[in-house]
């Protein structure tokens, strides 16, 4: 993980700070809590102001993703089209609550306010490809899909 | 060619362009947004270059990759031009059919062409289609024929030419003037005039100026500024340059979620264009004007989309809001003034540039001018993203656009606005989509997201939905958003658990009471609006929840469960109701 090397790469103010966490949400799969610290040095803001921030927003998490990644989209379309069977399914299927999972694991499982995809409804990311119309039926070939294909 | 250093360029350029453009017989316009994506619309494009090569026809027959094209439930698709065909949910073993018999010899492969899901007759061609033919496009438009990653064809569809005349033609009171004259809108949900916006902007003291393009679209069911920002992120770009002239703005921002990386790629690479020939950066077409535009990513979260926790994002602080006034346009960013707008805002300016404001006001209703693009979603068949004047009514849209309910179920009640607008009755399908009326209605048009549900909804387990989704979002600054949807969502969840008491009804309208005078923010004032407007219209489904503990569409579980165990009671003892 070059955290260093991104700190490095990056501004020196409170303007930077959210880009920073993105890149490195992007490269480590989470922001360890021990490069806290060094982002507040960087940016000359106390570590508090830096954990607010993150913890504040979704997008960033404190533990690492599992290796496979799934997001089912919660938005209004989908949810009258059933995805909320799906979440629930899939919460089953992999043993994990929805949330992050704890460290090592092989899933994560995320929930989402709307992809923006509605016509595809009730949809699941997993890894980054897009699963449209599942129904809980389709849960397990997507999941043994995502785990084959690593 | 390169920097575009006089006006004169650019019609020098658009010529240049068009002389050195292959004369294609066909281009086949390949939708390729997000939606298009997820299915398999890059397979078709890459089988259907593949196939022009192999029958040597790369120099007559042009193939590109064009944003969305709105009529998402029929993705992947294609439009091939000049004739218009329109094929729907194509897959990669129907192409040399498409090739060899549409493209070489102009005939319709009827297995291919869109049927209508109301009279169930096939329209071949774009301009048959009702789901088309019934729309104002006057954004969207374009869309079909711009690849997205290419800015000549922008310029060749008189791109930037708004631009070069507000910058030489024009003062930036006047431009300021014509905007006001248009009557413009803000497309973000509150609904201000834009011209005055800018020019209480441009009245501020203070010095840089800023501007910023909300396109962190938050909302469910909305996907507008996606649509818009992966088919032709220069229409943005145009907007927010001329935006910035009027308003006296040396730099801008736009601000997009996490969720959208095709629309991050288009507009990043659109961004690197413009600064390339001289739309952006110093002295813009040669002139004494000086502007740039940052893409940033904010985290994701909905209170953002109010002004002023936008801000408090972009400045690198969590997204709390804050009181007004001062209003962002007196004092925003960093403390200096600057203002806001939604992308569809920012993109009407090229138009009411070109067109006049008189010809702009003349589109849509008296009080709100122009067109709307609406993302329909729920169980409507047309899932789409359509563009109507303001003050369509709803039935026009839910029925002759959207082409009625899936199933041809009966219609329940219609979402506008995201989970924060309220839900229509179908008996008030008249209600013209505007600020004003929707809002009289108990709702919102908001951003422009219209969710149809039928008979089969719970109209409670609804409200209860839209309330979790304004629940996670609340930032928890302030105690009547933070408490008020917390309160509210417990009672719903008891009331859908068959726990509900008859003083519920009045609890719930007390609470929103509050929350609406008391919230600082968008979010809470109208976080409660799904509810009022259900028991303002579906008053007999609590009744049914509290009193008969029944959910009458067998939606909330527990008492669907209840219902089922009651039946096999009843069969087992032999005796009538418990």
């Amino acid at each position: 993980m070059d955290i260093e090397k991104i700190l490095k790469e990056t501004g020196a103010g409170r303007r930077d700070l959210v880009p920073l966490l993105h890149k490195i949400q992007a490269a480590a799969g989470h922001i360890p809590p021990e490069s806290i610290a060094a982002i507040a040095k960087q940016l000359r803001l106390s570590e508090s102001e830096v954990f607010g921030v993150l913890s504040f927003n979704q997008s960033f998490t404190l533990e690492p993703d599992g290796k496979i990644r799934v997001t089912v989209c919660r938005g209004t379309a989908c949810h009258i089209r059933g995805g909320g069977k799906i979440i629930e399914e899939i919460g089953k299927k992999i043993a994990a609550p929805a949330g992050r999972t704890p460290v090592g694991k092989e899933f994560s499982l995320d929930k989402t306010a709307c992809l923006g995809c509605c016509a595809m409804g009730p949809v699941v990311v997993v890894n980054g490809t897009h699963y449209s119309q599942v129904s809980p039926e389709k849960v397990d070939s997507i999941l043994e899909k995502a785990k084959t294909s690593d | 060619m390169k920097k575009l250093s006089h006006p004169h360029h650019l019609t020098e350029w658009k010529r240049f362009i068009l002389e050195g453009k292959p004369s294609y017989n066909k281009v086949v316009a390949v939708s390729s947004g997000t939606c298009g994506r997820a299915r398999g619309s890059l397979q078709i494009l890459a089988a259907l270059k593949q196939e022009i090569e192999r029958r040597r026809l790369s120099l007559t027959v042009g193939i590109e990759a064009t944003g969305c094209h709105g009529l998402c439930e029929m993705e992947p698709n294609i439009i091939i031009f000049p004739e218009g065909f329109f094929y729907k949910r194509l897959e990669v073993k129907d192409v040399p059919a498409i090739v060899e018999r549409t493209i070489l010899k102009n005939k319709v492969i009827p297995s291919l062409v869109y049927e209508d899901p109301v009279t169930g007759r096939k329209h071949p061609r774009l301009d048959e289609i009702p789901f088309y033919q019934k729309q104002t496009r006057l954004l969207t438009e374009n869309n079909f024929r711009i690849n997205p990653e290419h800015i000549e064809d922008y310029i060749v569809l008189d791109g930037y030419q708004a631009l070069a005349k507000a910058l030489f033609d024009m003062t930036s009171e006047s431009v300021i003037a014509e905007v006001k004259a248009s009557g413009l809108r803000g497309r973000g949900g509150a609904g201000l005039l834009t011209g005055k916006k800018w020019e209480s902007c441009r009245e501020a003291h203070g010095h840089p100026k800023y501007i910023i393009c909300d396109a962190d679209e938050g909302d469910p069911g909305a996907s507008m500024s996606r649509g818009l920002l992966e088919a032709n992120p220069h229409c943005l770009i145009e907007g927010m340059i001329i935006g910035a002239y009027a308003i006296g703005a040396s730099e801008g921002f736009i601000c997009v979620g996490t969720k959208y990386p095709l629309a991050v790629e288009h507009v990043t690479l659109a961004l690197e264009q413009a600064r390339h020939h001289g739309l952006l950066g110093t002295a813009i077409f040669g002139s004494e004007f000086h502007f740039d535009i940052h893409i940033v990513q904010v985290a994701g979260a909905f209170v953002s989309g109010d002004e002023t926790s936008l801000i408090a994002a972009l400045e690198g602080r969590k997204a709390f809001p804050r009181q007004q006034p001062p209003f962002p346009s007196q004092q925003g960013l960093w403390g200096k003034p600057t203002d806001i707008h939604h992308v569809e805002t920012w993109a009407n300016l090229p138009i009411i540039l070109n067109k006049g404001a008189d010809w702009f006001a003349k589109i849509g209703a008296d009080k709100s001018p122009g067109t709307k693009i609406v993302s329909l979603g729920g169980t409507i068949n047309n899932t789409s993203l359509a563009e109507v004047p303001l003050g369509t009514r709803l039935r026009k849209i839910i029925f002759d656009i959207g082409g009625g309910i899936k199933n041809n179920r009966p219609l329940k009640a219609v979402q506008t606005g995201g989970p924060r607008g309220g839900y229509i009755p179908a008996e008030k399908m008249d209600v013209p989509l505007d600020y004003e009326t929707l809002s009289q209605a108990g709702s919102i048009l908001g951003c422009g997201g219209l969710i149809v549900m039928d008979k089969n909804t719970c109209m409670v387990d609804a409200a209860r939905h839209s309330l979790n989704a304004s629940l996670e979002e609340s930032c928890g600054k302030c105690a009547p958003c933070r408490v008020g949807t917390k309160q509210m969502l417990e009672i719903l969840n008891r009331i859908s658990h068959g726990q509900g008491e008859a003083s519920d009804i009045g609890r719930l309208e007390d609470l929103a009471a509050v929350m609406k005078a008391a919230s600082l923010c968008g979010l809470g004032q109208t976080a409660a609006n799904p509810v009022l407007t259900t028991l303002r219209y579906f008053k007999d489904e609590y009744d049914a929840h509290i009193r008969e503990k029944r959910c009458p569409a067998l939606v909330c579980q527990s008492l669907a469960q209840e219902k089922k165990a009651k039946n096999s009671r009843k069969l087992e003892t032999g005796r009538g109701a418990i």
